[in-house]
């Protein structure tokens, strides 16, 4: 529906709203009181954290532990925290409001482990190997989203088709004893899932977050069947080989950051890959501005001879195959086998993580790592036999995401178009 | 041309009619009974047909049958497909033979026994009818609500907790005490995404989801901490609910059938009665169907929002409530199957209405029970049901492919439902 | 000459309409014709047809004599036609450049933008045809005005030779619609060739070289500014001769119904979009808030009506300050509104007409009881209404989707003034409606008037402002300018001031200047 009023002046500089601003203040400082209550408080002077900087298993890029003072750390994280949020309520960060909570966020992370391992060590470097490779369905589910809504269609079966596609990459892998062919068979699977939910949602123009339930349902009820019909009865079915550590000659010898980025999984390679790629095609090339008219205003992409439909369902397809490519992650890059439900709503964090990224490829690896670094924290929680329960630690990043969220829907970058189906009339 | 209605019940009657499918233009409010379950049934029995289809494909028996001659093997495939679906059709309504013979007896264990198939459907069934209006009444109030299995998890938790943490009550206050404890819990759980989008906005899909894996957590947490059952070894598992807290059965075991059914199909009246008899259920649904007129005609847009999750968190809640104090008598993790999306599908079948949610909820219920059966005698994994829901739902939303199928003529008018589309809904 | 497009015998069904009705126009090059017609007389489904958005069921184009197929946009931009959609088809977070090249992009290393290239050539494009434009700037930062040219840019950039120009003033002051006017014909001259279409009789005089005028799908007349005046135009258009005035009388206006003191309303990025306005509405008298879209209107109305909370300054109805209230408090005082946009803000479309008559006052007695409504008092209610306002609806239990515009818009208007009120605030109650319907609902607002009824009337069409209102208060970049009687001005007056120039300023210069154009 066109806008009764046509405005004269258009003076949307991107701002941030008072309430936002407000909000995001508030939050700011209510991590600051944590760290203080929390951490600060509850640390003796003089006692001493130590950070082992190499991963478990790994001989080349090692690197001497780090060892800080826990209690002048904390300190110093709660005065920056606390400058931040003072700024961002008096004067705020505009572009960077997103940014700075997100460092709070990582800031509340680093001081709590500081806290925890006072007096006794935590290998950081294991845990922050582990949270590249948690982030990576994340990413690659908001990758999947990005694409397809930067078309105009909302993507929330992206967790059903990982699902999808980690089940078919752990049975074909199995079959055929090959992680590529078993990979392909998670993108294609992913696919296939993907041309469904744009034939539901592009040609029949059903409701597409209808059309997403309808995938996500059939995709856990046809994973489960499949995997009790074939998988359980006979394990060789459920077997897939393993995609193994590549090093990267040369940068896997950097301290720290070559355990983590250049000795580590193909998955992560093809991640960063794939944030260039999507990056690059989708704002500097005739087919992303393309793409990204249809998502903003498809009529008028129409009038200028652009396709709609077309574009939207290349979109939603390339879409799917990303997905499918999280959905192999689970099988052949992580756990070696299929078990039901194993995407365990990644996809819906992959979702949250693309409208926390502002719907473009860096924001998403971005909102991607910090979910993966609260991942890795939870999980590595009974190690460091912490008083939190993990169970109340693995809430933290769909809080983080619902706090995020307030008041940020639709006041990004969001495609205007987003979630309509086109009508040519 | 105008039908002048005679009595106060029948202009209602007309005029909610009228809401709820508009007619022709010229011919008021008529519309063939068939008009309105075609979509519904067709798309079950389509559903059923790709089952069957699924069902023959998987089998290792068709295809052995196959590879000695074509039509053996689709003799073969038939007998699987009859014995499965006859395994699905005992195992939910019941053994007409045995019905029967029952019946001559006249013994009435045999008898109650011989109907216990359809009974245990109804069981199967009574959580969906919560569950399903709940999902109906957030359409209505323009709210897409995929948080009902969270909500149901909360609610299933404060009614345990009620259950078994309070004793010495009698029933007559216990019981209704548990259950609405439930429905309060299921009602803040929905409650906090309402609040969340009449305030800033945040759309209620992401955030329904967010709640439901922090729900799950959350009861992980209580079951094996605060809430878990003394002596049960770290087994996330609550204390059995005191006597006075469950809802009756009415019959010996192994019968479940239980006092929950009635209430819920007492709740699915007031629901109906609340959305289309009430001044409450018009400003709900006129905030559904059009915010922006809504809020120019001087309603609370924000406060219905809140309302209206509320509301149908409490429904979601008290699909949890009746779960745990009529059947399960206390909690544990798999305590859902998947209720809450398949809400999603109850709701959009039963077109919203209350009665039309009971109805697809009896027709799953029927459908998950009978499939247990048919998983022991044939052995089809149970999730063929999911499979099955998915496809009716999609059939049910996408009429347009039923309508292809069968080559229906389309109707005048199509009621539309008003749904939220992307991300951008939220504040008016 | 062969003429440069010709259209024969265009025929056009939609389920229950004849849009268009064997339609034969031709255009000559380096023409502009204007195609004159009401809201829904067919003038914009044809020009989709020949921009390949709709397919014609009979009829043949024929561009310089042979006949071609338009079957998409892009078979239309092949041919050499392009539009100006009355909407524009510009994306707000594109800049002027991606704009411009969509769909024609320069490419460069294969599929890689060549911003550079198209800034450059769309630089020269703004040079050769005077139409000034940053090819950096991002769309949404620029005024409607400059958002135009670039939409002319996009179709020069695609060296359109056929120009369809689709109600290109309906969001321009009547000054900046005088500079289109020029562009328009500097395009002519220039060997374009231009269909411009619209309803309005004045542009129609001022810039055409031929009027087509198309009523009820069909043709019915052609004629040249010269022979034409606005009576006949009228006339044709219509088909029946219209008073083009409301017959009203002189009134002495009562006690002050409403009060504006200093009002200031800011948008969620704190722009301040009312800037300080007072204005006070007496009962008996509309005052009209002349000013073209976007200065503001929606915003003061929103603020008057409680849909949008004031940043400063005090509102004032009946003597009770409503600057805090709810717009269910402000209904319950005694007012009522006519919002600018009917199927959004005033119609729940697929709710039965009856449960719409009642959607202010449904939570009352009589039409609800504790909280039970009574849906025979709503029947009852309803039917009163459709016979005293004349909605022609099958039923009072249709759903208001399936009446038409001017009769959904009646629904409104049977809701609104039913009730006992004292304040009315109509905001463009008659936008895209018949001539009948307008007549209609100018006659019910000014019956408002006589019985005493303080109206605040804002619409951008200055003709119904100068018609209805006793007092005109102008309304630029959120601030009013001036409150006038009507009969102290004319229209070339308000015009000026709605493109912000006051009358004090120089104003016996501009007046010469002004008289000598037509209005």
């Amino acid at each position: 529906m066109t806008s009764a009023t046509q405005t004269i002046e258009h003076k949307r500089i991107y701002e941030i709203s008072p309430s936002r601003k407000l909000a995001m203040g508030i939050a700011e400082l209510l991590i600051a009181l944590v760290i203080l209550f929390g951490f600060v408080l509850n640390s003796a002077p003089g006692t001493l954290t130590r950070f082992v900087m190499t991963p478990g298993g790994i001989d080349v890029g090692t690197m001497g532990d780090w060892i800080i003072p826990t209690r002048s750390t904390l300190i110093a994280l709660l005065i920056i925290t606390t400058a931040i949020g003072i700024y961002q309520l008096i004067r705020g960060f505009g572009r960077a409001t997103n940014g700075m909570i997100g460092l709070c966020g990582l800031f509340l992370i680093f001081g709590f482990l500081t806290w925890q391992a006072g007096g006794t060590s935590v290998n950081l470097a294991g845990m922050l190997a582990s949270a590249v490779l948690l982030a990576v369905p994340i990413t690659l589910g908001a990758f999947s989203g990005v694409l397809s809504e930067r078309a105009g269609v909302v993507n929330i079966a992206i967790e059903g088709m990982m699902l999808m596609g980690s089940m078919f990459g752990a049975l074909i892998g199995s079959i055929t004893n090959s992680t590529w062919i078993g990979l392909l068979a998670a993108i294609l699977s992913g696919m296939l899932l993907s041309l469904l939910h744009a034939v539901l949602s592009i040609k029949y123009k059903i409701n597409q977050i209808i059309s997403g339930t309808v995938i996500n349902i059939f995709s856990a009820g046809m994973t489960a069947f499949i995997s009790q019909k074939y998988l359980q009865t006979n394990q060789a079915l459920n077997n897939p080989p393993l995609f193994p550590r590549i090093p990267i000659p040369g940068l896997a010898n950097i301290p720290l950051l070559g355990p983590i980025l250049f000795n580590t999984n193909v998955f992560v390679y093809l991640m960063f890959i794939l944030l260039v790629v999507i990056q690059v095609a989708l704002f500097s090339t005739r087919w992303g501005l393309r793409l990204r008219s249809v998502g903003e205003h498809p009529r008028a992409a129409d009038t200028l001879g652009i396709d709609v439909i077309k574009t939207r369902y290349v979109a939603v397809i390339l879409s799917g195959l990303v997905a499918g490519l999280a959905g192999g992650f689970f099988t052949l890059g992580s756990v070696g086998r299929f078990n039901e439900g194993m995407t365990a709503g990644k996809g819906f964090i992959g979702l949250a993580a693309m409208i926390f990224g502002n719907w473009r490829p860096l924001g998403a690896i971005g909102a991607g790592f910090l979910f993966g670094f609260a991942d890795a924290i939870g999980s590595k929680l009974s190690l460091l036999g912490s008083v939190i329960p993990p169970q109340i630690m693995a809430m933290a990043p769909y809080v983080i995401t619902m706090i995020v969220l307030a008041g940020f829907i639709g006041k990004g970058d969001m495609p205007a178009a987003d979630g309509e189906p086109y009508d040519k009339e | 041309m105008k039908r002048e209605p005679k009595k106060l019940e029948e202009a209602g009657n007309v005029l909610l009619q009228e809401v709820n499918e508009p007619g022709d233009e010229h011919s008021a409010p008529k519309r063939s009974l068939w008009n309105v379950i075609a979509i519904p049934v067709l798309a079950i029995v389509t559903g059923l047909i790709i089952g069957a289809i699924l069902i023959a494909a998987t089998s290792t028996t068709v295809y052995a049958a196959f590879g000695e001659s074509f039509g053996q093997g689709l003799s073969t495939a038939l007998n699987e497909i009859s014995t499965a679906y006859q395994a699905l059709f005992t195992g939910s309504i019941g053994d007409p033979g045995r019905i029967i013979s029952a019946l001559g007896s006249g013994d009435e264990r045999a008898i109650r026994s011989a109907f216990n198939p359809f009974l245990e459907s109804l069981v199967q069934a009574t959580p969906y009818i919560f569950a399903g209006l709940a999902v109906a009444l957030g359409f209505r109030s323009g709210l897409f609500n995929i948080g009902v299995e969270g909500q149901l998890f909360i609610g299933a938790a404060c009614a345990t907790f009620v259950g078994y943490a309070i004793t010495g009550l009698p029933t007559i206050i216990h019981m209704p005490l548990a259950f609405l404890a439930g429905a309060l819990g299921g009602a803040l759980w929905g409650f906090i995404p309402g609040l969340l989008k009449a305030t800033t906005g945040g759309h209620e899909v992401i955030n329904t989801i967010m709640m439901n894996w922090i729900a799950f957590r959350l009861t992980e947490w209580l079951l094996s901490g605060p809430m878990n059952r003394p002596g049960a070894a770290g087994m996330p598992i609550s204390p059995l609910i005191e006597e006075s807290a469950q809802i009756p059965q009415f019959f010996q075991t192994p019968i479940r059938f239980h006092l929950g059914f009635f209430i819920a199909l007492g709740v699915a009246w007031l629901v109906w009665w609340l959305l289309f008899k009430t001044k409450w259920g018009l400003n709900l649904r006129t905030v559904g169907a059009n915010p922006r007129a809504a809020k120019y005609a001087g309603l609370n847009v924000a406060k219905s929002y809140m309302l209206g999750m509320a509301i149908s968190g409490a429904l979601a809640g008290m699909a949890g409530g009746v779960q745990i104090l009529a059947v399960n008598r206390s909690m544990a993790l798999g305590l859902s199957s998947g209720y809450g999306f398949d809400s999603i599908a109850l709701a959009l079948i039963g077109n919203n209405h209350p009665l039309g949610v009971v109805l697809a909820s009896i027709l799953f219920g029927t459908l998950r029970n009978g499939a247990t059966r048919m998983m022991v005698v044939s052995r089809i994994p149970i999730d063929i049901v999911d499979v099955l829901q998915a496809i009716i739902l999609m059939f049910v939303a996408a009429p347009a492919i039923i309508r292809g199928i069968y080559r229906l003529r389309k109707p005048k008018h199509e009621e539309e439902t008003v749904f939220v589309s992307g991300w951008g809904g939220g504040q008016s | 000459m062969t003429p440069i497009l010709e259209l024969k015998g265009i025929t056009k069904q939609f389920p229950g309409v004849l849009a268009n009705d064997h339609i034969d126009l031709s255009l000559n090059k380096g023409e502009i014709l204007a195609l004159l017609g009401e809201n829904g007389a067919g003038k914009s489904t044809l020009m989709n047809i020949l921009y390949g958005l709709y397919q014609p069921d009979e009829g043949e184009i024929f561009i310089n004599g042979e006949k071609v197929m338009i079957s998409s946009p892009t078979d239309a931009i092949e041919a050499g036609i392009g539009m100006v959609h009355q909407h524009f088809m510009l994306i707000p977070v594109f800049t002027v450049a991606e704009n411009v090249m969509l769909g024609y992009e320069s490419v460069k290393y294969g599929d890689f933008l060549d911003r550079e290239d198209a800034s450059k050539k769309i630089s020269e494009i703004a040079e050769t045809f005077n139409l000034p434009v940053n090819p950096r700037d991002m769309v949404r930062d620029l005024p409607v005005g400059v958002q135009q040219k670039v939409e002319i840019i996009k179709l020069l950039y695609r060296e359109a030779e056929i120009l369809i120009f689709d109600e290109p003033t309906a969001v321009l002051t009547p000054q900046e619609a005088d500079e289109l006017f020029k562009i328009m014909r500097s395009l002519a001259e220039q060997g374009k060739s231009i269909i411009f279409i619209t309803h309005k009789l004045r542009e129609v005089l001022d810039v055409a070289d031929r009027i087509m005028v198309i009523r009820l799908g069909a043709v019915v007349g052609e004629t040249t500014p010269d022979e034409a005046d606005k009576n006949s135009l009228a006339a044709m258009m219509v088909g029946r001769e219209v008073s083009l005035v409301v017959e009203k009388e002189e009134k002495t206006p009562g006690d002050v119904v409403i009060s504006i003191q200093d009002l200031v309303v800011a948008d969620k990025f704190q722009n301040i979009v009312v800037d300080h306005v007072s204005l006070e509405v007496r009962a008996g008298e509309i005052v009209g808030i002349a000013g073209v879209q976007g200065n503001g209107q929606t915003e003061l109305v929103e603020a008057i009506t409680g849909l949008q909370k004031s940043s400063g300054g005090q509102i004032t109805l009946l003597g009770e300050d409503i600057s805090r209230a709810t717009p269910r408090q402000i209904t319950e005082l005694g007012s009522a509104h006519v919002p600018e946009d009917r199927q959004a803000d005033g119609l729940v479309l697929p709710f039965p007409t009856a449960e719409n008559l009642v959607l202010c006052t449904y939570y009352k007695e009589p039409f609800s009881k504790g909280v039970v409504l009574q849906y025979q008092t709503i029947l009852e209610h309803a039917e009163k209404l459709i016979t005293d306002f004349d909605i022609r609806t099958p039923s009072a239990l249709t759903p208001v989707s399936n009446l038409s515009g001017g009769n959904q818009q009646k629904v409104i208007i049977a809701r609104e003034l039913s009730r006992p009120i004292q304040f009315l605030m109509a905001s463009q109650p008659t936008r895209g409606l018949d001539v009948g319907s307008i007549e209609y609902i100018h006659k019910r607002i000014v019956q408002k008037r006589d019985d005493g009824c303080a109206v605040l009337l804002v619409s951008p069409e200055l003709d119904e402002i100068m018609e209805l209102s006793d007092r005109i208060a102008v309304m630029y970049r959120g601030k009013i300018l001036a409150v006038v009687n009507r009969s102290a001005v004319t229209k070339e007056e308000v015009g000026l001031m709605m493109a912000g120039v006051m009358p004090e300023e120089d104003f016996t210069a501009k007046k010469k200047h002004v008289v000598e154009r037509t209005f």
